[in-house]
């Protein structure tokens, strides 16, 4: 049996405040699979980026378990790379030494390090910013410069907290198209979180629908575009398919059904 | 369109581009003399008024609007200030003060960061000392005067008002700016594995500089107030000495001499600490 590669076994997580406690996930039951991109939807405030708070270790859950490569989660690893909505780039640092925060903090080997940043940031077409500062940078710019500081440490698993929710439409759209792209072509695994369902469709082989707090999984859809040939379409191409609207209108029916 | 952006592209930030600056348009030209004219005007009216202020000083009290013993005229302040200078005493005064305000002052910086990064460190440490804290900082540290000065002498006292004075507003200001550090830095940092300490240096501390600044800005002036209060309770030197007695032999001269240079003190502090600014500043864009 192959182990999966992210397993989240029947995990239950509550909030204490003075006031009381609220169960913000309750039985949360899924796996993914080595290469996979799965997208996580639901309401604001269903708890979905709690679930990748869990995956990366930065909170543990009250009960069950959350398990990468089958072993118990514990903390950050290197092995976990997260985006998150917000570039968080440091505008005090270039954007080289921004991609090197990771090895940094891990305290890698800089050399090395550093070759690979500006290898990353040149594959990503910023090859002439490695010395300019942020504010110096188009939005989608800064968020390539993001992913390419996810990448640094060389991440298997890449958590994407809507990563894309604050550029401009346009901008948003290509560069989805062009992450969804490199995450597939290095065969990394991915669970995007996001309240834009064409974007969790677009980019993903599975969407997961959570219900409202306390988080549950409501249901699973499975993705696949059958009309567009044997392999995966990019995610702008997805949304030309004929299978596209069908998954449109299930994943938004289940998302509809309980705002009344 | 050109002379539009022309105006307004102070909220431009520049995105990967270097245009060629527009051609100026004719209403362009007249907007730019117009605010050229208005600055003017305003340093006009600010030189104006110090002269009228300085003339009115020298008036009254020689047409005996007032009584000249009580506020001396700007003539007998400028006579004054050159004949101690003459003496030697003026220079020896201002030095003592100096340094007694960029000794307190540096402890009080010193100290003040080193307590918020213990804060910073232990949130259970804050929430126990937070209330004295508070406490300490509402209090009037002039009060302390008298008991410094019976604890720690004539010298010890006054760099114990100073750093007092500095010293609490300085820990308030940068645990405050502290605490509210980007969280989608600190997120991030976390999930790279970042231990507390590495939050501090590598997002709370460089993500504070301009914090920094507005406290030394606040604490030139506060390590000043603490140094001439400490200098007025007990003193042989200093400003502070030469205020107290000045006003006791009825030299109102003196007293006013004292006084203007304090304020030359207090403004070349302040434009030193401008100067650290603007270096720090220079090489980065606007930050949004």
């Amino acid at each position: 049996m192959i182990v999966p590669k992210i397993e989240f076994r029947h995990v239950n997580l509550r909030y204490f405040t003075p006031k009381g406690e609220t169960l913000a996930l309750r039985d949360i039951n899924f796996k993914v699979e080595q290469g996979e991109f799965v997208s996580i939807v639901g309401q604001s405030g269903c708890g979905k980026s709690t679930l990748l708070s869990l995956l990366s270790g930065l909170i543990k859950p009250t009960e069950g378990e959350v398990l990468i490569d089958g072993k118990t989660v514990t903390g950050p690893s290197p092995q976990v790379g997260f985006m998150l909505q917000q570039d968080s780039l440091f505008e005090w640092r270039s954007i080289v030494d921004n991609a090197l925060l990771g090895p940094e903090i891990r305290g890698d080997d800089m050399g090395a390090a550093r070759r690979k940043a500006e290898a990353l940031l040149t594959r990503y077409g910023l090859g002439d910013f490695l010395h300019s500062k942020p504010s110096e940078l188009s939005g989608g710019m800064r968020q390539r410069a993001a992913l390419a500081r996810t990448m640094c440490l060389t991440p298997d698993i890449l958590l994407l907290d809507e990563p894309f929710s604050a550029l401009d439409f346009q901008t948003r759209l290509s560069i989805a198209d062009e992450i969804g792209d490199i995450i597939r072509k290095e065969n990394k695994t991915a669970v995007l979180v996001t309240h834009d369902i064409p974007e969790a469709i677009a980019m993903a082989d599975r969407v997961i629908v959570l219900s409202r707090r306390p988080g549950r999984i409501k249901s699973i859809h499975d993705i696949a575009f059958p009309s567009h040939g044997n392999d995966r379409p990019g995610s702008f191409a997805a949304r030309e398919t004929t299978e596209f609207p069908s998954y449109f209108n299930t994943v938004w029916e289940e998302l509809e059904v309980h705002v009344e | 369109m050109s002379s539009k952006a022309a105006v307004t592209d102070a909220s431009h930030a520049a995105v990967a581009s270097s245009e060629t600056t527009p051609r100026q348009s004719p209403q362009y030209k007249a907007w730019l003399a117009g605010q050229q004219r208005e600055k003017r005007l305003i340093a006009i009216a600010q030189f104006g008024l110090v002269v009228l202020f300085l003339l009115l000083w020298e008036i009254a009290p020689r047409m005996h609007w007032v009584n000249p013993m009580l506020t001396s005229y700007p003539s007998a302040v400028v006579q004054a200030f050159l004949q101690m200078i003459a003496d030697g005493q003026f220079g020896e005064h201002v030095f003592v003060t100096l340094t007694e305000v960029v000794v307190s002052f540096a402890i009080a910086m010193v100290l003040g960061t080193i307590i918020a990064v213990l804060l910073w460190m232990s949130p259970q440490l804050e929430r126990v000392l937070d209330p004295f804290l508070v406490v300490l900082n509402a209090l009037p540290k002039i009060a302390l005067v008298p008991i410094f000065y019976i604890w720690l002498g004539a010298t010890g006292s006054i760099y114990a008002v100073a750093v007092a004075v500095a010293l609490f507003i300085t820990i308030l200001m940068l645990y405050t700016g502290f605490s509210q550090s980007d969280p989608n830095k600190i997120k991030l940092v976390r999930t790279l594995g970042a231990t507390r300490w590495q939050m501090l240096t590598k997002v709370v501390l460089p993500g504070n500089v301009h914090t920094f600044i507005a406290t030394l800005k606040a604490n030139a002036g506060l390590s000043l107030v603490g140094v001439i209060v400490g200098e007025f309770q007990a003193s042989k030197a200093g400003l502070g000495y030469l205020i107290t007695y000045g006003s006791q032999i009825f030299r109102m001269d003196m007293v006013m001499a004292a006084i203007v240079l304090l304020g030359f003190i207090s403004l070349a502090i302040y434009a030193l600490i401008q100067l650290v600014e603007m270096r720090i500043n220079k090489p980065a864009a606007r930050a949004d």
